[in-house]
């Protein structure tokens, strides 16, 4: 019988989490920023079938980065778990961070005990009534939770679309300016995206029940082109 | 609560019903599994009682009074039984409320999962299919004396109409053209609808006919309530059309009963006059 080689568990957790990030790097980036009337979720995908956003619940979206096959089944999940809350104490008492939590919790059981990690980021974004009730929660493939102000990106790519963020002025920013902060942050300086390129959605503040609304490829247009004053 | 996770094999896909049952809380076990055994005359049931709905060139109109009675009681004043469903259609219920309520709960998220879960909404014959299999599922309750017989109206985005169904107790659904009712109240207010309905009427005297049906429904069966001037409690009316499922303003409602009763009024003058002449 053949004993099998002895591997340091930080070698373990090393080689997973390239795994993963290699997966993740080879798709495109997400980002979502917070705005007046409430807080826009924008990633570079040419396809307009296989959506990277969607709608959780009332004012609950969600954002994946990576493998498609595997964030569709953590949206899913996702949907089901506020659906079930819900209908089992009421609309108001389903929220963002025990959703957030409850994906934390998924990844890195995967992380840790199964062959192999997901190759996802995902995003949890909840609108408030106000702008201090919003919440960003950037969960890795590792079950790692990070709670962002003012601004999100994930996927390969997010280090640099981030320092774009961050150089940006967020302070009063309307629905067409943080779109158009959004599509320039994905692209970088050397391209431009056009609304065929990207999926937009918006978590609509001042709107009761579902705030969720998807931007069809005309307003994302009429955002781009307005001029930025 | 948390995260509700399946295999390929075992996934509930996008029914919310299914998901329920999946996670062992099926919504029609306890109630059809409590009236095994028992009639209807041991219990004093909640019911709710007229609604109807009524196509329009563009739309459809749908309607509902707001009494809910017990036995001989009055139960409730100011029930609802007329909901969305959607952004696109709405449904009305007729029967015991408590299960009513319950399905119309459980039919909303059907169709709010259905349209997350897959990304476009289910069509309007899906969605009245739903309904259908609800109303099914709830059959051996309705044998034991808790019925519950909905409406369903929407607006059919696809080919551009509102359209309606009935349902009996069996899950039965029967697509109708020009209006349904449901409940104790229905026939009357049916023979004021289809006598009512000459020529094509627009959303507005749509809405009139209903509530003058309601109005008749009322004055005529003792389960279904009329406008309550006294306390400011009008039926429910709402409008689908291709702006999607729209309350009508209770404002609206109450100039509307007023003419009604104005009509009335005259009716019983011009009578007086004839029968002194």
């Amino acid at each position: 019988m053949s004993m099998p080689f002895y591997v340091a568990p930080e070698q373990v957790m090393k080689d997973r989490a390239d795994y993963a990030q290699k997966g993740i790097a080879r798709g495109r980036s997400l980002v979502a920023v917070e705005f007046a009337d409430g807080i826009l979720t924008c990633a570079e995908n040419p396809s307009r079938n296989l959506r990277k956003i969607s709608e959780i619940y009332d004012r609950i979206a969600f954002g994946g980065v990576g493998k498609y096959n595997e964030y569709d089944q953590l949206r899913m999940a996702g949907i089901r778990h506020a659906d079930m809350k819900g209908f089992t104490y009421s609309r108001d008492d389903v929220d963002s961070q025990a959703l957030a939590n409850q994906y934390a919790q998924m990844l890195g059981q995967i992380f840790t005990h199964e062959m192999k990690p997901l190759e996802v980021e995902i995003l949890v974004v909840a609108v408030g009534f106000e702008p201090s009730g919003d919440r960003l929660f950037h969960i890795r493939y590792d079950g790692s939770v990070t709670d962002e102000e003012g601004f999100v990106a994930l996927g390969g790519e997010a280090d640099a679309i981030r320092e774009r963020l961050a150089e940006a002025d967020l302070g009063s920013l309307d629905l067409a300016g943080a779109l158009r902060l959004a599509a320039t942050s994905l692209a970088g300086p050397d391209r431009q995206l056009t609304a065929d390129e990207l999926e937009v959605a918006v978590l609509d503040r001042l709107h009761t029940g579902r705030c969720f609304r998807r931007l069809d490829n005309d307003a994302v247009d009429d955002a781009l082109s307005s001029s930025s004053s | 609560m948390t995260l509700p996770l399946f295999s390929t094999t075992d996934d509930p896909g996008p029914s919310f019903t299914n998901l329920l049952t999946k996670l062992g809380m099926d919504p029609g076990h306890a109630i059809n599994n409590a009236v095994a055994g028992i009639s209807s005359s041991q219990l004093q049931i909640t019911h709710g009682t007229t609604v109807v709905a009524c196509r329009y060139d563009s739309g459809v109109v749908i309607a509902g009074d707001r009494r809910a009675t017990s036995g001989n009681l009055i139960a409730h004043r100011t029930m609802e039984k007329v909901f969305p469903a959607d952004k696109w259609s709405g449904v009305a219920i007729a029967g015991a409320a408590g299960p009513a309520l319950e399905m119309v709960k459980i039919f909303q998220l059907q169709l709010e999962h259905y349209e997350k879960v897959e990304g476009h909404s289910l069509s309007i014959e899906g969605k009245a299919n739903q309904l259908s299999q609800m109303v099914r599922n709830h059959l051996p309750a309705a044998m034991q004396g808790m019925a519950v017989v909905p409406l369903f109206a929407g607006w059919d985005q696809r080919r551009n109409r509102g359209r309606l169904f009935a349902y009996d107790v069996t899950g039965g659904r029967y697509e109708e053209d020009e209006y349904v009712a449901s409940g104790s109240g229905s026939l009357h207010a049916k023979t004021v609808i289809k006598l009512g309905r000459g020529g094509r009427l627009d959303q507005g005297q749509t809405v009139q006919l209903l509530i003058k049906a309601l109005f008749t429904a009322a004055d005529e069966d003792s389960a279904t309530g009329g406008p309550d001037t006294m306390r400011g409690i009008y039926p429910i009316v709402a409008t689908i059309s291709s702006d999607g499922y729209q309350r009508v303003d209770e404002e609206e409602i109450r100039e509307r009963f007023e003419l009604v009763m104005t009509e009335l009024v005259a009716g019983q003058g011009t009578d007086d006059e004839e029968m002194t002449a």
